[in-house]
C-alpha cells in the first residue's frame, strides 16, 4: 500500500527537478503526436533543438521570442502570488502595444521616445488590469472571468483601430502606421534581431524577484495570497494590495507589448501576439511563480515555438505541436507540484 | 429610426436569438452542473473547440451527422474526465487546471485538424444540420417559424433545460450533486461519494459542452475554423454566475446574451452611422462584464466551489 503524506518542507533541488520532470513528461507524451503524424520522434525533436538553440543566430531568435514571455510570465507570477487571477495578460499586452505604437509615431529624440513608449505601454497595461481587480474588490466579480472577457474587448478595440483610423491608406492592410525609425530599439548584435528590449526583460526578472522577496509590498503581496484573513488581521489592506498587484502585473504585461512594437514589428497588427499572454501562465507555473525561474521557463517555451516552425518545415508535423506542448507542460507541472505538498510513503499492508 | 427598428424585430431576428442561444445554453448548463458539484471548469473554451473539431471531422469522414454529434459528446466527456482527474482526484487548483485543459484541448484541436485536413486555401465544409419544422407548432404565427422551424439540436437544447432542472432538483443524483457542492463533508457522512459524484457531474458537464461545440461546427457554421468558439466558453462561465447556478435562470441568461448578440449583428448589418463593426462585436462581452458586476454582489456560489475534498483532512 502507498499513502500520500503531507509534506511540511521541500528540498531546494525540487525547484529545478520538478519543472525538468514536467518538461520531460511533456516531451514523452507529445512524442505520440509526432509518431501519429508519421515522423521520427528523435528527428523531430532534434530539428526543434537545432533550430532554436543550435547556433548563435538561432539562440538570438529564441531570446527575441522569449522576451515578451518573460514579461507576461512575470505579470502572471506577480498576480498569482497575491491570488489575483489575472488571465488578462494577453489584453494588457495588446493595450501596451497600442499605447507604445501611438507614442513611438510622434517625432522626438530616440532615447526619449523609447522611455515614453515604455511608460505609456506600462500605463496602458496597468489600466486594463485595474478593471478586473476593481470589479473584484468593489463588486465581487470573479477576476478570472472578467479578465478573460476583457481580452476579447481589447482585441476588438485594437481591430477597430487598425481597420479604422490607423488603417494603412496606401496598401489597405489592417496595420498601424510604423513608429519613427529613431524610436526603433537598438539592435545589440549586428545581423540579428536581438534588441534592447530583450536585455530589459532579463534585468526585469531579478528586479521583480527583489520586489517580491525583499520589499514590504512584496511581503504584502505574498501574505495576501497565502492567507488573506491573516493579512487583514495583521493590518494589511488586502483590497489595496490587490489593486497594487494588478497595476504591477498589468504594467509588466504592457511592457511585453512595448518590446514587440519597439524591437520586433515597429507597428501594430492583429496578430502581434500569438497568445504570449496565455503562454505567460505556463511560464509562471513552470517557474513555480518565482520571478527568477520565469527566465529559463520563457526561454524553454520560446525554443519550442521557434523550433516547432522549423520542425514543421522539415518533417511535416504541424507546428501546432508547440501549442499542445504548452498545454501539456502546464498540466504536467501541476501534477509535479503535488510532490511539493505530499510525499508518497510505503505503509505496511494491513489485513 | 422606426425603419431600423422594424428591420431589427422580425421573425428572422427571433429565430437568430434562438440559434445563438443554443450553444450557449448547452455550454452554460454544462458549466452549471460542474460548478454545482463544486468544480469550476475553465477548460470549457478548449473542450468546446476540441469537440467542434472532432464532431466535424467524424461527420466529414463518415457522412453521418449524428455520429459526429456522438463523437463530439464523447470528446467532451473525455476532457471532462481529464479535468476531474486533475481537480477532483488530485485536488489541484481548479483555476490553473482549467486554463491548462483549455490550452491543451485547443492545441490538440489545431494540431489534429491540420494533420487530418492539411493546409487548404478554402476550409472544407460539411453538409450540416437542416432545419426541421415541428408539425402544427411551426404554423403558429411569428413564434412558429422562429421557434419551431429550427435544427434538431435546438429542440434538444429546449428539452435540456427542463430536464437539467428536473435532474438537479428532483432526482437523488441531483441532490447528491448539490450536497457535494455545498457541504461535501456532510454529504460524505451521509454516505454520498464526493469524488464519484463530482466526477459524474464534471463529465456530464463535458458532454453538454461537447454538444455546444457540435452545434457550432455542424449546424451554425458547417465548418471548423480556429475561431469557431471565440470566447463563447468564457461567456458561458459568466452566464452561470448571472444565472445564479440555476438551470432556468442560466438558460434565461443565455437567451438574454443571445438577444444582445443578435441585436449587435442586426445593427452591424443595418450599418448604423460610422460606428466601426468591432464596437458591436465588443458589445456582448461588455454587457456580460457589466451584468456580472450588477449580479455578483447577491450571487451565492456553491459553498464548496474551488475547494478540493480530501477525506482525511480537516
Amino acid at each position: 500500500m502507498f499513502r500520500l503524506e503531507v509534506r511540511t518542507s521541500t528540498p531546494a533541488w525540487f525547484n529545478l527537478a520538478l519543472p525538468l520532470l514536467a518538461i520531460g513528461a511533456t516531451l514523452v507524451l507529445c512524442s505520440g503526436l509526432i509518431a501519429l503524424a508519421g515522423a521520427g520522434v528523435l528527428e523531430a525533436y532534434g530539428v526543434m533543438f537545432t533550430a532554436s538553440l543550435g547556433d548563435s543566430y538561432a539562440i538570438t531568435e529564441t531570446m527575441v521570442r522569449a522576451a515578451p514571455m518573460i514579461f507576461t510570465g512575470l505579470a502572471v507570477a506577480v498576480a498569482f502570488r497575491a491570488k489575483f487571477w489575472n488571465i488578462g495578460a494577453e489584453g494588457q499586452l495588446l493595450a501596451g502595444a497600442v499605447a507604445s505604437c501611438f507614442v513611438g509615431a510622434i517625432p522626438m529624440p530616440g532615447p526619449l521616445a523609447m522611455v515614453l513608449m515604455a511608460v505609456a505601454g506600462a500605463a496602458a497595461g496597468a489600466a486594463v488590469a485595474l478593471v478586473p481587480a476593481t470589479l473584484r474588490v468593489k463588486f465581487k466579480v470573479d477576476d478570472v472571468v472578467s479578465s478573460l472577457l476583457l481580452n476579447s474587448v481589447i482585441y476588438y478595440a485594437l481591430m477597430a483601430l487598425i481597420e479604422g483610423p490607423w488603417k494603412d491608406t496606401f496598401s489597405g492592410y489592417p496595420i498601424s502606421p510604423p513608429i519613427e525609425d529613431s524610436a526603433n530599439f537598438p539592435v545589440l548584435l549586428e545581423g540579428t534581431r536581438l534588441h534592447l528590449g530583450v536585455v530589459v526583460a532579463l534585468i526585469a526578472a531579478p528586479l521583480i524577484w527583489f520586489l517580491i522577496v525583499r520589499t514590504t509590498l512584496g511581503f504584502r503581496i505574498r501574505v495576501t495570497g497565502e492567507n488573506p484573513e491573516a493579512a487583514r488581521y495583521g493590518g494589511i489592506n488586502v483590497e489595496r494590495v490587490l489593486l497594487s498587484t494588478a497595476l504591477l502585473s498589468g504594467a509588466l504585461a504592457g511592457l511585453a507589448g512595448v518590446g514587440e512594437v519597439g524591437g520586433v514589428h515597429f507597428q501594430v497588427m492583429s496578430d502581434i501576439s500569438p497568445g504570449y499572454g496565455y503562454s505567460g501562465i505556463v511560464v509562471a507555473m513552470l517557474a513555480r511563480l518565482n520571478p527568477l525561474g520565469v527566465v529559463p521557463a520563457a526561454i524553454f517555451l520560446a525554443a519550442v515555438m521557434t523550433g516547432a516552425e522549423a520542425m514543421s518545415r522539415a518533417t511535416g508535423v504541424p507546428a501546432f505541436l508547440s501549442d499542445v506542448i504548452q498545454g501539456t507542460a502546464l498540466l504536467a507541472m501541476l501534477v509535479a507540484l503535488l510532490f511539493t505538498a505530499y510525499r508518497i510513503r510505503r505503509v505496511g499492508t494491513a489485513r | 429610426m422606426s425603419a431600423v427598428f422594424e428591420q431589427i424585430f422580425q421573425v428572422g431576428f427571433l429565430a437568430a436569438i434562438i440559434r445563438i442561444a443554443t450553444p450557449l445554453a448547452f455550454a452554460t448548463l454544462g458549466e452549471m452542473f460542474s460548478e454545482r458539484s463544486g468544480v469550476l471548469n475553465l477548460g470549457i473554451e478548449g473542450i468546446m473547440l476540441l469537440s467542434a473539431m472532432t464532431g466535424f471531422t467524424a461527420t466529414s469522414l463518415s457522412g453521418s451527422l449524428w455520429l459526429g454529434v456522438l463523437v463530439a459528446v464523447l470528446t467532451g466527456m473525455l476532457m471532462g474526465a481529464l479535468h476531474a482527474l486533475f481537480t477532483v482526484a488530485l485536488g489541484l487548483s481548479q483555476h490553473v487546471c482549467g486554463i491548462g485543459v483549455t490550452l491543451f484541448s485547443s492545441g490538440l484541436a489545431y494540431f489534429l485538424y491540420r494533420l487530418i485536413f492539411g493546409q487548404q486555401s478554402v476550409p472544407p465544409n460539411i453538409k450540416g444540420f437542416e432545419t426541421l419544422p415541428v408539425p402544427v407548432l411551426s404554423s403558429i404565427p411569428v413564434l412558429g417559424p422562429a421557434v419551431f422551424n429550427q435544427f434538431s439540436l435546438v429542440y434538444m437544447a429546449m428539452l435540456a433545460i427542463p430536464l437539467a432542472a428536473f435532474v438537479l432538483y428532483r432526482t437523488p443524483w441531483g441532490l447528491s450533486v448539490r450536497m457535494v457542492g455545498e457541504n461535501p463533508r456532510a454529504a460524505d457522512s451521509a454516505g454520498v461519494s464526493v469524488i464519484a459524484t463530482r466526477f459524474q457531474a464534471v463529465i456530464l458537464g463535458g458532454a453538454l459542452m461537447g454538444l455546444a461545440g457540435a452545434f457550432l461546427s455542424m449546424a451554425q457554421f458547417n465548418a471548423f475554423t480556429f475561431g469557431v468558439v471565440s470566447g463563447r466558453g468564457w461567456v458561458a462561465i459568466a452566464l452561470v454566475v448571472f444565472g445564479r447556478w440555476d438551470p432556468w435562470r442560466s438558460a434565461g441568461a443565455a437567451l438574454l446574451f443571445a438577444f444582445v448578440d443578435a441585436l449587435q449583428l442586426r445593427m452591424q448589418a443595418s450599418g448604423l452611422g460610422h460606428i466601426p463593426y468591432e464596437a458591436f462585436l465588443m458589445l456582448p462581452f461588455i454587457f456580460t462584464i457589466v451584468a456580472m458586476a450588477v449580479m455578483s454582489r447577491n450571487a451565492v456560489a456553491p459553498s464548496a466551489l474551488l475547494k478540493p475534498f480530501r477525506r482525511e483532512e480537516r
